[in-house]
């Protein structure tokens, strides 16, 4: 299979793969996905949901007797990552939400992961047992102690087969250390710390400490009345493990050199658009606030997701992004009644494919947009179970703006808010895509002749 | 609890136009386990929101809330009364939206108090939002117009739409702001109290020529928007920060203070309510009735307490 990098949406066709969860027509809340991850071979994808679950599917390997069955993603592994809990100092519920998954490379059998909620990290370990030790001496098969006076003879124990079995321990608890809430966690590519970011603050981590932390970032001002700016996101750089960047809620991103302070107080780099004062409004802040963030696999740009675009900046240009595009243009004149409804504060994410050529985010209407960064070709597609056919190829969506309304377009006035696509995931090197949708997981992958 | 459940269906008997807008949000309010605690919160909020300190306009405040919006129902259908006043607005719908804009933030604002946590960025973009519609209605100084036009003539079209006055007061009140904006947070305090003076003897020179029903709302107009905006922004900010150890230990002693006199204290609130505008009626004559309005007053603030720690507990 050839992946088709370059000028993918000309080539690629996206078909229906597999679609996972309930079809029934009430969504338990708890159900709702919270966040998608592929690990960095591609062959687990991880998502976890408002319930505090954490399910890893793992992809099976193609059979040759079945090629148009190309290596579907199975359930590898549930457990429940984080409990509700409840901080009686602050009589405060602390929700069992899963807000990041973030995957370590791996490094022997077992694979880990990171999950976090609001307010804990903790670090998984996901590893197979499919032997079992037979014939020790002092205990029986059951595990019961046996009366030494029966013990005659001395045995060397064996390891005998048994059924696959995937078990997940938690190893670390990183809690206790964020006031605010946690909206992201990055692994950093020395692959001993981490940082987990907050509404005001950024902490770094080594994986194997677990009773303190670093402060990286605090923008909290001394009086909270002078507040008026966030964390939104935050990452590390994929390769120097020195620069992170993390985005604001007023649209912009700092990235900063850990080798500079201690304390990151100073950015080394700011990057912001001057505002267009044509499209000004009362909500221009909250639209250009930043909802995601993510570094291109080479490092070299990042993307940002506000809530009409994505823009694509280049880590040498701070003044203006080198790429804008549109998501959603036509909410631009719905924004008051997005306002009342609090859709305007939705937190989209967005994701690059293998070779940084793509990226795709999500909208509402369970729909998702891809735009190729060379062809500039972009693409509506919806995840819905109408079209859940295997094989079955995704037609490209198109939302009337004013106007006579075609035959396939949806108007902008009949598309359903609550139906938002705000986690999606990339394989890291092929063209399968991961869309959460409420409670349902879709996997779309292209078309092979 | 039960206390608070018989002011709270008191009150959205007479409010159910705002409870229900207030309910109609559907986010937020999912933290909440029922509709009565809903309410409760919600009453209790309404009523800190005229702040403790001074104990003033509790009802006004409510009353105003749900007359102002159908006051702009009304305003739609008189756009020409609005035009014979010669420009008041440059774009009147433009005013509208923003007002409605503004009362919705603040709405949402409130409603974020309520939560022990609330979502920070939300809030904060909302704050922001609000901040901005203030600065702007402070630069675009259309009050002074408008100042100009009611004390100059005095007809009965403006008893009518005493929404332009209302209006006028609150961009008066806010246009005080111009000059100390850059240090608008530092400041505040000093400016508020000299603020209200201003309003005041504005107000009273602008009512002068009308009848009391009229000034009555022109009165609570000007206090109830300072109110509203600077108390929401202050309460907001307050809630990001922890809540200090004497503040609780207030509380506590609020408990025992006022527990032993619940009847005394409902009642008088209940006959207080019904009564109408007694704070207002009080700050526009400002002379008579100074004793039997203390009480009043001194009940709704104790009254807001209890609310307060039902809410809390």
């Amino acid at each position: 299979m050839t992946p088709g990098f370059g000028s993918l949406m000309q080539d690629v066709l996206w078909c229906f793969s597999q679609v996972k969860g309930t079809i029934d027509a009430g969504v338990a809340e708890s159900d709702i996905i919270s966040t998608v991850e592929f690990n960095h071979t591609g062959e687990l994808l991880a998502t976890g949901d408002k319930g505090g679950r954490v399910v890893i599917f793992q992809r099976e390997q193609e059979s040759k007797n079945q090629p148009h069955r190309r290596g579907e993603y199975n359930v590898y592994s549930t457990f429940q990552s984080h409990e509700p809990e409840f901080d009686y100092l602050k009589s405060l519920e602390i929700e069992e939400k899963i807000n990041k998954i973030r995957w370590l490379p791996q490094q022997n059998a077992a694979y880990f992961l990171l999950s976090t909620n609001d307010k804990t990290v903790k670090l998984w370990k996901v590893s197979e047992r499919d032997k079992r030790p037979e014939g020790y001496n002092l205990k029986d098969e059951d595990g019961r102690l046996r009366d030494p006076s029966m013990i005659t003879v001395l045995r060397v124990p064996v390891l005998r087969p048994m059924d696959l079995m995937v078990e997940a321990t938690p190893r670390r608890v990183f809690a206790n250390a964020h006031t605010y809430h946690i909206n992201s966690i990055s692994v950093n590519s020395d692959y001993e710390t981490y940082m987990s970011a907050d509404d005001l603050r950024i902490n770094l981590w080594n994986f194997e400490i677990t009773n303190q932390s670093f402060n990286i970032v605090d923008i909290k001002p001394a009086n909270m009345e002078e507040l008026t700016e966030v964390i939104t996101a935050a990452e590390f750089h994929p390769h120097h493990c020195n620069t992170f960047v993390y985005s604001s809620s007023k649209g912009t991103i700092r990235l900063c050199d850990m080798r500079t302070a201690a304390l990151c107080d100073r950015h080394a780099k700011f990057f912001e658009e001057p505002e267009d004062p044509s499209n000004r409004s009362f909500f221009s802040e909250i639209i250009s606030s930043i909802s995601d963030v993510k570094f291109s696999h080479s490092g070299r740009y990042i993307m940002t997701r506000d809530y009409l675009t994505v823009k694509v900046w280049d880590l040498n240009m701070e003044n203006r992004p080198i790429e804008t595009y549109q998501v959603h243009d036509y909410l631009r004149s719905k924004l008051c009644s997005l306002y009342e409804n609090d859709c305007i504060f939705d937190k989209f994410e967005c994701v690059w494919n293998g070779s940084d050529s793509v990226i795709m985010t999500g909208s509402y209407n369970n729909f998702f947009r891809m735009f190729d960064r060379n062809t500039k070709r972009d693409v509506t597609l919806e995840a819905s179970r109408e079209n859940s056919k295997p094989r079955a190829i995704l037609k490209p969506r198109k939302v009337c703006v004013g106007g006579k309304r075609r035959k396939d377009e949806i108007s902008v006035d009949s598309l359903d808010f609550s139906k938002k696509i705000l986690h999606t995931a990339w394989h890291p090197s092929e063209n399968i895509i991961a869309v959460a949708a409420t409670n349902n997981l879709y996997i779309f992958q292209d078309k092979v002749n | 609890m039960f206390l608070g459940m018989m002011l709270t269906s008191y009150r959205i008997e007479k409010q159910n136009c705002l409870v229900l807008h207030l309910l109609s949000l559907p986010d937020i309010l999912l933290p909440c386990a029922c509709q009565v605690v809903l309410s409760l919160l919600l009453h209790g909020l309404l009523l800190r929101s005229m702040g403790e300190e001074e104990g003033l306009h509790q009802t006004p405040f409510l009353d105003t809330m749900f007359v102002r919006g159908l006051k702009r129902k009304c305003f739609d259908g008189e756009e020409d009364i609005e035009g014979t006043l010669a420009g008041i607005k440059a774009i009147p719908s433009y005013n509208l939206q923003r007002q409605s804009l503004l009362d919705m933030s603040l709405v949402k604002l409130q409603l974020c108090h309520m939560l022990v946590e609330p979502n920070l960025c939300r809030s904060v973009l909302i704050a922001n939002t609000v901040r901005q519609i203030q600065e702007e209605m402070t630069q675009d100084g259309t009050w002074q117009m408008i100042n100009t036009q009611s004390t100059g003539q005095a007809s009965l079209d403006r008893l009518v739409s005493t929404d332009i006055l209302c209006r006028s007061s609150r961009d008066q009140a806010e246009g005080k702001h111009v000059p100390a904006y850059g240090t608008f947070n530092k400041d505040f305090e000093n400016d508020q109290a000299q603020d209200s003076s201003d309003t005041m003897s504005t107000a009273s020179a602008v009512q002068a020529p009308r009848n009391l029903q009229s000034s009555v709302w022109e009165m609570e107009n000007p206090q109830e928007n300072k109110g509203n905006f600077q108390k929401s922004l202050d309460q907001i900010f307050e809630t990001l920060e922890n809540k200090s150890p004497n503040s609780v230990e207030d509380l506590f002693s609020e408990v025992d203070n006022s527990y032993y006199d619940l009847d005394t204290m409902l009642t008088g609130m209940m006959s207080n309510t019904k009564m109408g505008h007694c704070d207002s009626l009080e700050t526009f004559s400002s002379s008579t009735n100074t004793a039997s309005n203390s009480n009043c007053k001194s009940d709704l603030n104790d009254l807001d307490h209890i609310v307060e720690i039902l809410v809390e507990s």
